[in-house]
């Protein structure tokens, strides 16, 4: 199920089932979105605070009434302004979870899951006590949302925002306004329900660590416009990104626990082309680990350096070259027998190793983060 | 002892009255001068707030002119309904309502910009339409200013004097409540009489205050 669920939500372009179109200018603040969305997985709508991620989730619940938008989901066109649709928030099945929580005060948490559960006809189709169950919060059902911990907020209003039996999830930063602590308390709960849903969920975020452990599929917003859209690990991977994400460039791998070195507390990861070695509690062999390798965490060398404390080298071939003019730095994509990486190496030692497509290195890997 | 109990009861009755019947505008208006804009907006608050500003005796002028007899809607009240109004019981509850108005619209309209509409999005994104909104997230979540606006509008009714003075009179036994009942025993120079009435009215005051620190007490658990 796993497998099938990554896959899908990586063959995007073709079964495109959400499509919105939103236009928006308002002097200082545009907002120009043209996309085509997949019908499944966690669609991360990634870029920094002001970039119109917020504005946009608002313009699909029809929260922000956008002149001239037009947006389908599933088949069913929910607006289309130039034939004069508009399907106003309570007609649309969506489900929204804001940053702060909005659990109603004046409901115990089971008012709160029961609030939409009737008031749409589809709602019947999502088992209650299994939402309950999933995050988890059976405990809770006759509290008071005043005297929950903000994680245990977000997984009321979560469940409830499925209860409703929504066909697409929007959570504009679930965790923006929680502590790390719990962050990582609730990310598990996410990661289970990415793996459980049949609908597409659009998920804002600022934070790329919490991107690259829940997407499938990446939109990069920036002042307003879409400067890429794509299956996660290839638009991560791409050179021709706007300056905001070049810091963030860099891989997300999935590959299956090899053997565990308990004694140095090492794990190691093969993946297609190679594995790596990374600081991890012992796993269990063929378990499956995402990881993410930074291209600044990842330098080149012509030859196989033997006495080096990094404990990762890879064998790849140099598959492009992307350099800014005046930049010091130059992003380098590398093929590592099929798997792709990425690289931010000067360019001054670019010119020193010749380094050209097709040129055959050894990407030197500093630091691998693993994420789930 | 008769009498008081008639005039003590008589008030409570009107100033009940009064309350209940703008309590509907009152929390409508409310609503819509919190949530909505439209261009006269400024028009509207200023007529609301009229009765606050200028002095009441003024205000049961104007109420005289517009429903004495041959006022705009005496006129349709006395021809087509057949209902007097100036100078009967009808008179005090409508100059008691149209004082405790603006007190009522104010408070409303605070309780309900101090329901943050991110509550009423969450309910239309789970699928309530703007009046199941209303009913089942703003109403309830605003109850706590709603309930203190209507203590203060039925407290403000029970001690209206000078409108009601003006269009409804004096009249013993139909339009004589704590208030007029306080100025008239003075003016005739019976003073114990005074302090009887003005002991209960201090007593109904207390009371009310109770009510709806206990009302809010209660709703806020």
């Amino acid at each position: 199920m796993t497998d099938a669920r990554i896959h899908s939500g990586s063959a995007t372009a073709t079964e495109a089932a959400i499509r919105a179109r939103f236009h928006i200018d308002r002097g200082a603040f545009v907002l120009d979105v043209d996309l085509a969305l997949p019908g499944r997985g966690v669609t991360a709508l990634f870029g920094p605070s002001g970039a119109g991620k917020s504005t946009f989730l608002r313009a699909i619940a029809g929260l922000e009434r956008v002149p001239g938008g037009f947006l389908e989901v599933d088949g069913e066109v929910w607006q289309d302004e130039s034939r004069g649709i508009f399907r106003p928030t309570h007609r649309r099945a969506l489900g929204y979870v804001f940053q702060e929580a909005g659990l109603f005060p004046h409901m115990s948490v089971r008012g709160n899951l029961e609030y939409g559960r009737h008031r749409r006809g589809n709602a019947a189709s999502v088992d209650f006590v299994h939402m309950v169950g999933l995050l988890a919060i059976g405990p809770l059902l006759d509290r008071r949302p005043d005297t929950l911990s903000g994680g245990e907020r977000q997984r009321a209003a979560i469940a409830r925002a499925l209860l409703a039996g929504p066909r697409l999830l929007l959570l504009d930063e679930p965790l923006a306004s929680l502590d790390l602590a719990r962050k990582n308390e609730i990310l598990p709960y996410l990661e289970r329900l990415h793996h459980e849903l049949e609908i597409p969920v659009i998920y804002v975020s600022h934070s790329i660590d919490e991107v690259v452990r829940l997407a499938d599929h990446l939109v990069l917003l920036a002042e307003g416009r879409v400067a890429a859209s794509g299956p996660l690990t290839e638009t991560l991977a791409r050179l021709d990104l706007p300056e905001t994400f070049a810091e963030e460039a860099g891989l997300v791998v999935e590959g299956r626990v090899g053997a565990s070195d308990p004694a140095y507390g090492l794990v190691r990861i093969d993946f297609q082309g190679g594995s790596v070695h990374v600081a991890h509690a012992a796993a269990p062999a063929g378990h499956r680990l995402r990881f993410q390798i930074k291209a600044r965490d990842v330098s080149l060398a012509l030859e196989r350096l033997g006495d080096t404390s990094i404990l990762n080298l890879v064998p790849a071939r140099v598959v492009a070259v992307a350099e800014t003019p005046g930049a010091a730095h130059v992003l380098v994509r590398l093929d590592a027998g099929g798997t792709p990486l990425v690289a931010r190496i000067t360019r001054l030692s670019r010119d020193r190793l010749k380094l050209v497509p097709g040129s055959a290195v050894w990407a030197q890997i500093k630091a691998v983060a693993v994420l789930a | 002892m008769g009498e008081v109990l008639q005039i003590t009861l008589f008030t409570l009755g009107v100033a009940l009255l009064g309350t209940l019947l703008i309590l509907p505008p009152g929390i409508a208006l409310g609503w819509v001068l919190a949530r909505r804009d439209w261009p006269g907006k400024a028009v509207v608050e200023t007529l609301v707030a009229l009765p606050l500003v200028i002095p009441p005796v003024a205000t049961g002028l104007i109420l005289l002119k517009l429903f004495g007899r041959r006022g705009l809607f005496g006129r349709f009240f006395e021809q087509t309904l057949g209902i007097e109004i100036v100078f009967t019981w009808r008179a005090v509850v409508l100059a008691t309502g149209v004082m405790a108005f603006p007190l009522l619209v104010r408070t409303a309209r605070v309780a309900f910009e101090e329901v943050a509409p991110r509550f009423e999005e969450t309910a239309r994104t789970l699928g309530a339409g703007p009046r199941d909104v209303f009913w089942t997230v703003t109403l309830p979540l605003a109850r706590r200013g709603l309930v203190a606006g209507c203590v203060l509008a039925f407290a403000r009714a029970l001690g209206e004097f000078g409108a009601t003075v003006m269009i409804a009179g004096m009249i013993p036994g139909r339009t004589i409540t704590l208030a007029l009942g306080i100025y008239q025993e003075v003016q005739l120079g019976r003073d114990n009489e005074a302090l009887e009435l003005l002991a209960i009215s201090a007593m109904l005051a207390l009371a009310a205050v109770w009510l709806s620190e206990r009302l809010m007490r209660r709703r806020s658990r």
